[in-house]
């Protein structure tokens, strides 16, 4: 975390923390039994898909480790990781499967 | 207070507990990796563990860990970890018509421990017996609390011990990728999900020229309107 100083990653954890509960609160807290419009409750639902495999994305295709070069040990890891997932719905197997690939990638082809 | 009524209680409360159980197999690697990646990223315990407590959401403390390893300025990192907690919105809202009746400082303290987890079973529970009370429902909540909270902290803790100990050659670089794609994979089975999905990568990977990692954002914003808008459309020829 060099580029942060200590106050900054503070600052960064409470107003994640402040945030983070805001949101939680917002309808607990604030609107009681008002329904939301339909169209935003609709938009809220796509939130995680829509910026996680976003963060994902260039991790996979372009790593640091590598220098920015594409890298079969990753994709392989990732595309295992990605299949089991939607196959057997089970993030616990996911995560081991693509760290398992990783590894062995990692020794074949390395 | 009655016997029956604390009874009827007791007995949420461990329904509650009894449901959230089976997600400590999730809850307690997922906090593990989260001590060991932050503390490999350079973070100090004290660090590591104010995320866990504070933020208490495995995806967004993910989120802003990677965004600061590419050294994001700060409202960068705030501005897409919070919208990865969007999301715990809607869940406010599902549970607002259950959970709205009780005391404010009551509300405010189910909303601080609102994560997937307690959300899920407790939608479920909720719409099976209609007619708990709100202090019975209250109580379930708390349950499905109960074992999943301490494990975050304690494992998060136990992940930055560890983590401290990894020589830092050790290829670490890729368990936030992988843990990521393992969390959304399972929701990529119905085709809104998808479409958003595919926006948010080719849109990112498009717009990585933006400055200060901004193209996440603005490609977000558009995956979230794809979905919302796929599923309309699909929605409307059913």
């Amino acid at each position: 975390m060099s580029g942060y100083s200590e106050l900054q990653i503070w600052l960064i954890i409470l107003a994640l923390g402040i945030g983070t509960f805001l949101i939680r609160f917002s309808f607990l807290g604030v609107v009681g039994n008002r329904d939301l419009p339909p169209f935003v409750l609709r938009l809220l639902r796509y939130t995680a898909v829509a910026v996680i495999p976003g963060l994902v994305a260039p991790l996979v295709a372009w790593p640091a480790a590598t220098g920015g070069q594409a890298d079969p040990v990753r994709i392989s890891a990732a595309a295992v990781a990605l299949g089991l997932g939607v196959m057997f719905r089970n993030v616990l197997l996911s995560i081991c499967a693509g760290a398992a690939t990783l590894i062995a990638a990692q020794l074949l082809l390395g | 207070m009655t016997a029956e009524v604390s009874r009827n209680r007791r007995k949420a409360l461990l329904r509650g507990m009894m449901f959230s159980a089976p997600f400590l197999l999730v809850i307690v690697p997922f906090a593990l990796l989260f001590g060991v990646v932050a503390t490999g990223a350079g973070l100090n315990i004290a660090q590591v563990m104010g995320f866990s407590l504070a933020v208490f959401a495995g995806a967004a403390q993910f989120s802003a860990l990677q965004l600061m390893q590419e050294q994001a300025p700060t409202l960068v990192v705030l501005a897409t970890s919070l919208a990865v907690n969007l999301r715990m919105g809607m869940y406010s809202a599902a549970l607002t018509p259950s959970l709205g009746a009780l005391p404010l400082g009551t509300r405010a303290l189910v909303a601080f421990f609102l994560v997937d987890q307690s959300y899920a079973a407790s939608v479920v529970e909720f719409e099976k017996r209609p007619h708990l009370t709100p202090a019975e429902r209250l109580a379930f909540f708390a349950g499905t609390v109960l074992p999943i909270a301490p494990a975050w902290y304690v494992a998060t803790w136990v992940g930055a011990v560890v983590g401290t100990q990894i020589p830092p050659d050790y290829p670490l670089d890729f368990a936030l990728p992988i843990t990521f794609i393992a969390m959304i994979a399972p929701m990529l089975r119905s085709i809104p999900h998808l479409a958003a999905a595919l926006v948010s990568v080719v849109g990112t990977l498009a717009l990585s020229w933006m400055p200060y990692s901004t193209g996440v954002l603005v490609a977000a914003l558009a995956a979230m309107l794809t979905g919302a808008m796929v599923e309309l459309l699909i929605g409307k020829r059913a």
